[in-house]
C-alpha cells in the first residue's frame, strides 16, 4: 500500500515544462497520495550516459539514489529517465543502488500497474492522438497503460496514430548532432500526427513532446503537444 | 544524385546524411522496401510459437562458440582438412587478398564467379583481383546491379535496395546491351539470369563467403535464394571461401536453431530457397579443391571488448537494418561501410579500430531500441552504442562538448549550483526570446535545433519555485 | 604458420576475461507432435505457398511421368542408382555419367528422390544418397522433379537437421531446397526463377 511518493520531476520539466510537474502533483494528490518533492534533486544523468560520459552519469546516479532512498515509491513523469534508473542504474552503480531502481515508477506505470487505477476522474474535451515514446514502449514496456488512462478520461476522443511505434527522432543529443536525420524522422512523425486530425498529441516524455511540439509550431500547426499528466490533471 | 562510387573517401555520418536525405527517390524506395520487409518478418515470426526460446538458444550458441573461439576454429580446421580441404588463416585484409589472389592466379584463370559475401566486400577483394588481371563476376542479382552501376552496396542483405525497378531497367539496358528491356521484375530477372548462366557454366574458380561453419563436422554453410550460391559452390573446379572467424558455430544441431532464426528474420520466409552445406571436397561431386580462408581483420579486437563482443553474434539477417528509423531515412551509403544500419554502427567502428569516419557511427542513432527487439540473437545494440560512445569520448578527449558536459555535470551535482544556473539561463535568454519562444538561435547545438524546430523559452517560474511558493503559508 | 599462430594467439588473449562454458538453453521445439497425415498435409501446404507443384499419390513413377510430360520434358537426367520402381516410362532417362554442366544444361529436367523433408518449412534435403545423384544434376536443368516418401517428412527444422547429421559426419554435401529459386532484389518484389531450377515439382508418395 503506497500513501506517500517521492516526486522526481526531471531537470527538463523543472526548468522548461513546470506544467508537467504541476499536473503530475495534481493527479497524485487527487488519488489521495502525499507527494514529497526532495529539493536536492537535479538530473538523473541520462544525457551524460547516452553521450558517452559514464563517470559523470555515475556520480549523478549516486546522488539520485541517496536523495530518493527514503521513499517507498518514487514517481516521475518521464519514461526515459525512469528507464535509465530502472535499467542502467544497477549496472552503473555495480549493484550499490539501495533498491531505488525497483521502487521507481513512470507515472502511467504507477497508476495502472502499481495502483490498479485506470480512471483518475479527469475530463478533457477534444481529440487526442497518442505517441508511444521509445523508452516507454521498448525499455519500460508500459504496454497500453497510457492508453487505458486516456480511455478513462471522460469527453476525450482517442484517435489512433499511424505508424505509432516509429521513433519521433529526438534521441537526446542525436537531435542536434544528427539534426538533419532527426528532422527527417520528425517530418514523418508529424505527417502522421497531422493526418489523424487530432487536436492534441500526447506522450509520456516531455523531451519527445518538446521536439514534436517545436516542429508543429514551426509548421504553424494548431495541434497541441500535451503530456499525459496534463490531460489526466484536467 | 549518385551513390558513393568505389574508391570514394568515407565521410562521417552527419556529413554524409544530408545528400541521402535530399534524394527523394531513394527515400521513397527505402520507405516502401522497409515497410514491406518489416511486415513480412513480423508475419514469419508470429507463426513460430517458440520464437523467444529460439532467440535465447541462438544467442547462447553464438556465445558458446565465441567464448572458446580458438578451440572452435581449430576443431573446424581439423574437420575441413580431414575431408580434403585446405585452411588458410589471414590476420588482415591484405593477407586474405594475397592468399586468394595467389590461389586464383595459380589456376591460370582471368575471371572468377563470386557469391555475395560481406567479408569480401569488407576486404575489397574485388579490387585486389582486378589488380592481378582477374575479373570478379558478382552473381547475386543485387550485387550484379551494384557492380554494373559502379557503386557500393547500400544494405547488407538487399544491396540494391536503393534502386527501384526503373533504375535497374535503365542500367541493364545500357550495361547488358538490352535496349528493349521493360521494367517488369520478371523480365529483369530473366535478363540477369541469361547473362550469368553463361558465366556459371564456364567458370573454373568460384569465391564465396559463409553464413556458418560447423566446428564439429567441418561443414561450411551458405544460405541464399537465387541459386547462384549453389552454382558457384558446385560447378567450378576450385572453390575458395572467405569467412570471418566469428561465423563458426560449435555443433551440427545448432543449425536447427540458426536456420530458423535467419530466414524468418531476414526475408521473412519460413525457409530461404537454397541452403548449401559442404565438408571439404567430395569425390565426383563438386569442386576438386576447396580452400577456406579464415579472416580476422579486426574481429579479435572486437572479441577483446567484453561489452562489444556481443556484436560478433550477428548472423547478418539485417532485421535491425530494416526496422531502424534512421536507416529508413538515409539508406546505407551514408554509413560508408559494407555494414550499414544498427549492426554496422557497432561493428564497423570496432573492426576498423574506431578511426576515421566510422567513429561517427555510434552517434548515428536515436537509441530507440527497435533493433534489439528484432535481433534474433539478442544483441543489445543500444547498450553497445552507448558503450562505443564512451570509448569515442575517451579517445577524442571531446573538446567543446566534453567541456560543456563536464561543466553541466558539476552544475547538476549541487542544488545551489543547479538553481543558480536555472536563474542565470532565465536571465540570459531575454535578448533572444519573445512571447515565450526563442526567436534567434545562437550558433552551436541550439542553431542545429532551430533549423527545423521552435524552442520554448524558460518560463518565469520553475517547478521548484512553484512548489516552494505553494508550501509557504 | 605465422598467420595461424598470430590469429589464435590474438583470440586467446582476447578471451582472457571470458566467462566459462556456456549452457545453451534448448527449450525450443525440437520435435513435432503431429501424426503422419497432418505432417504430410502441412508439408504440401508449405510447398504450394512457395509456388512448387505438388502431387500426392500412391503411384510415384506414374505421377513423375505425368509431371514430366506436363512440363514438356523429354530427356531427363537421373542418378544411376535411382530405383527402377520409381523410373517412369515414356520419358527418356539419361543416367548421370559425370557429364559437364553444359551438357546437363541441354537436358530438360532432373528426377531424384530425397534424403529427408521438413513440413514446417516445406524443405527437401538432398545428400547424394540413393536416387539423388551428385548436386549438379538437380541444379543445372531448369526442372527438378523430386519424389518424397511420406515417411521421409519430419515436422520441425531441428528434426530435419538431426536426420542429416549422419550424412554430414560422412562428409556428404547437402542441399536444402525450399521452393523454386527466387529473388527479392528488384524493388523488394519477390520474383521467382533465377538460377536454380525455376520449376520444382514435388511428388509425395504415400
Amino acid at each position: 500500500m503506497i500513501d506517500r511518493v517521492g516526486l522526481f520531476v526531471t531537470c527538463l520539466a523543472d526548468t522548461l515544462f513546470p506544467e508537467v510537474g504541476k499536473a503530475t502533483v495534481t493527479v497524485l494528490e487527487r488519488l489521495g497520495l502525499e507527494v514529497v518533492f526532495p529539493a536536492e534533486q537535479t538530473c538523473c544523468g541520462q544525457m551524460h550516459l547516452n553521450s558517452g560520459y559514464p563517470d559523470e552519469a555515475r556520480a549523478l546516479a549516486r546522488r539520485f539514489v541517496e536523495i530518493f532512498e527514503p521513499f517507498d515509491a518514487v514517481v516521475s513523469p518521464s519514461a526515459s529517465c525512469v528507464a535509465l534508473v530502472r535499467e542502467h542504474y544497477p549496472r552503473l552503480l555495480a549493484g550499490d543502488d539501495r533498491g531505488v531502481p525497483s521502487r521507481t515508477w513512470e507515472l502511467s506505470q504507477l497508476l495502472v500497474e502499481r495502483l490498479g487505477v485506470a480512471d483518475v476522474g479527469s475530463g478533457f474535451e477534444g481529440t487526442v492522438t497518442y505517441h508511444p515514446t521509445c523508452h516507454s514502449l521498448r525499455h519500460l514496456r508500459v504496454g497500453d497503460a497510457p492508453l487505458q488512462l486516456l480511455r478513462g478520461v471522460s469527453g476525450l476522443e482517442l484517435v489512433e496514430l499511424p505508424e505509432a511505434e516509429e521513433c519521433c527522432g529526438f534521441g537526446g543529443t542525436f537531435a542536434v548532432k544528427n539534426a538533419d536525420v532527426s528532422a527527417a524522422m520528425l517530418d514523418e512523425k508529424l505527417g502522421n500526427v497531422l493526418a489523424t486530425g487530432a487536436d492534441s498529441v500526447c506522450a509520456c516524455d516531455a523531451s519527445c513532446l518538446m521536439h514534436m511540439g517545436g516542429g508543429l509550431r514551426r509548421r504553424g500547426a494548431a495541434v497541441r503537444p500535451l503530456h499525459l499528466a496534463e490531460i489526466l490533471a484536467s | 544524385m549518385s551513390s558513393p562510387a568505389r574508391g570514394a573517401r568515407a565521410e562521417s555520418f552527419p556529413h554524409a546524411a544530408p545528400a541521402a536525405l535530399a534524394n527523394g527517390r531513394l527515400r521513397t524506395n527505402l520507405r516502401a522496401a522497409t515497410t514491406s520487409i518489416r511486415a513480412r518478418r513480423t508475419g514469419a515470426v508470429a507463426e513460430v510459437g517458440d520464437w523467444e526460446q529460439l532467440r535465447e538458444a541462438g544467442a547462447a550458441i553464438k556465445d558458446s562458440a565465441l567464448w572458446r573461439l580458438d578451440e572452435a576454429l581449430v576443431e573446424l580446421e581439423q574437420g575441413v582438412v580431414r575431408a580434403g580441404g585446405v585452411v588458410h588463416w589471414a590476420r588482415d585484409a591484405a593477407e586474405a587478398n594475397e592468399v586468394v589472389t595467389a590461389l586464383v592466379v595459380r589456376e591460370g584463370v582471368d575471371e572468377v564467379v563470386k557469391v555475395k559475401s560481406l567479408a569480401t566486400d569488407e576486404i575489397r577483394l574485388n579490387e585486389a583481383l582486378e589488380t592481378v588481371g582477374v575479373t570478379p563476376i558478382e552473381t547475386d542479382l543485387a550485387e550484379l546491379i551494384v557492380q554494373l552501376a559502379g557503386e557500393r552496396p547500400s544494405h547488407l542483405l538487399v544491396p540494391a535496395l536503393h534502386k527501384n525497378r526503373t533504375e535497374i531497367r535503365d542500367l541493364f539496358r545500357e550495361r547488358l546491351d538490352l535496349p528493349g528491356l521493360t521494367d517488369d521484375p520478371a523480365e529483369l530477372a530473366e535478363a540477369a539470369r541469361l547473362h550469368l548462366r553463361a558465366a556459371f557454366l564456364r567458370a573454373r574458380v568460384a569465391i564465396s563467403g559463409a553464413n556458418f561453419a560447423v566446428a564439429e563436422t567441418g561443414t561450411v554453410c551458405v544460405v541464399e535464394s537465387e541459386g547462384n550460391g549453389r552454382m558457384c559452390t558446385t560447378l567450378p573446379e576450385v572453390l575458395i571461401t572467405v569467412m570471418g572467424i566469428e561465423k563458426v558455430i560449435p555443433e551440427w544441431r545448432d543449425l536447427g536453431v540458426l536456420l530458423q532464426l535467419l530466414p524468418r528474420s531476414s526475408t521473412g520466409e519460413r525457409m530461404n530457397p537454397y541452403t548449401s552445406l559442404w565438408t571439404g571436397v567430395r569425390d565426383g561431386d563438386g569442386p576438386r579443391a576447396f580452400h577456406l580462408v579464415l579472416l580476422d581483420a579486426g574481429r579479435t579486437r572486437v572479441l577483446a571488448d567484453r561489452v562489444g563482443r556481443d556484436a560478433l553474434r550477428c548472423i547478418r539477417c539485417s532485421a535491425c537494418v530494416n526496422v531502424c528509423p534512421v536507416y529508413r531515412q538515409t539508406g546505407g551509403h551514408a554509413y560508408h561501410t559494407p555494414y550499414a544500419g544498427p549492426i554496422g554502427a557497432i561493428l564497423a567502428p570496432q573492426l576498423e579500430g574506431e578511426r576515421g569516419a566510422v567513429g561517427s557511427l555510434p552517434f548515428a542513432s536515436s537509441l530507440c531500441g527497435a533493433c534489439f527487439d528484432v535481433c534474433p540473437v539478442k544483441i543489445d545494440i543500444p547498450s553497445i552504442l552507448i558503450h562505443e560512445r564512451a570509448k569515442a569520448v575517451r579517445r577524442e578527449r571531446a573538446g567543446m562538448e566534453g567541456l560543456s558536459l563536464r561543466r553541466l555535470a558539476r552544475v547538476f551535482s549541487s542544488r545551489a549550483r543547479y538553481e543558480r544556473a536555472q536563474r542565470l539561463v532565465r536571465r540570459l535568454q531575454r535578448p533572444v526570446v519573445r512571447d515565450g519562444w526563442v526567436r534567434r538561435f545562437p550558433p552551436g547545438p541550439l542553431a542545429a535545433w532551430g533549423r527545423s524546430r521552435d524552442l520554448p523559452a524558460v518560463p518565469d517560474e520553475t517547478f521548484r519555485e512553484w512548489w516552494e511558493r505553494r508550501a509557504r503559508p | 604458420m605465422p598467420g595461424r599462430d598470430a590469429v589464435l594467439a590474438r583470440v586467446h588473449a582476447a578471451l582472457a576475461d571470458a566467462p566459462g562454458p556456456v549452457d545453451v538453453p534448448r527449450g525450443y521445439r525440437s520435435r513435432g507432435e503431429a501424426g503422419a497425415d497432418e505432417t504430410a498435409a502441412r508439408f504440401v501446404e508449405c510447398l504450394r505457398d512457395y509456388g512448387a507443384r505438388v502431387v500426392v499419390t500412391a503411384d510415384p513413377s506414374g505421377a513423375a511421368e505425368e509431371a514430366l510430360r506436363a512440363e514438356g520434358a523429354v530427356r531427363v537426367v537421373v542418378a544411376s542408382d535411382l530405383p527402377s520402381a520409381l523410373r517412369p516410362f515414356g520419358v527418356e532417362l539419361v543416367e548421370d555419367d559425370g557429364r559437364g554442366a553444359a551438357e546437363l544444361d541441354a537436358l530438360d529436367g532432373a528426377l531424384t528422390t530425397c534424403a529427408v523433408a521438413c513440413a514446417d518449412t516445406g524443405t527437401i534435403a538432398l545428400d547424394g544418397g540413393p536416387g539423388q545423384g551428385r548436386r549438379a544434376i538437380s541444379l543445372v536443368p531448369d526442372l527438378h522433379v523430386c519424389i518424397v516418401r511420406g515417411d521421409q517428412v519430419v515436422e520441425t527444422v531441428p528434426e530435419l537437421v538431426a536426420g542429416l547429421e549422419p550424412s554430414a559426419r560422412e562428409g556428404r554435401p547437402i542441399v536444402l531446397v525450399s521452393g523454386p529459386s527466387a529473388t527479392s532484389d528488384i524493388g523488394l518484389e519477390r520474383v521467382e526463377g533465377v538460377h536454380g531450377p525455376r520449376r520444382l515439382v514435388v511428388i509425395v508418395a504415400t
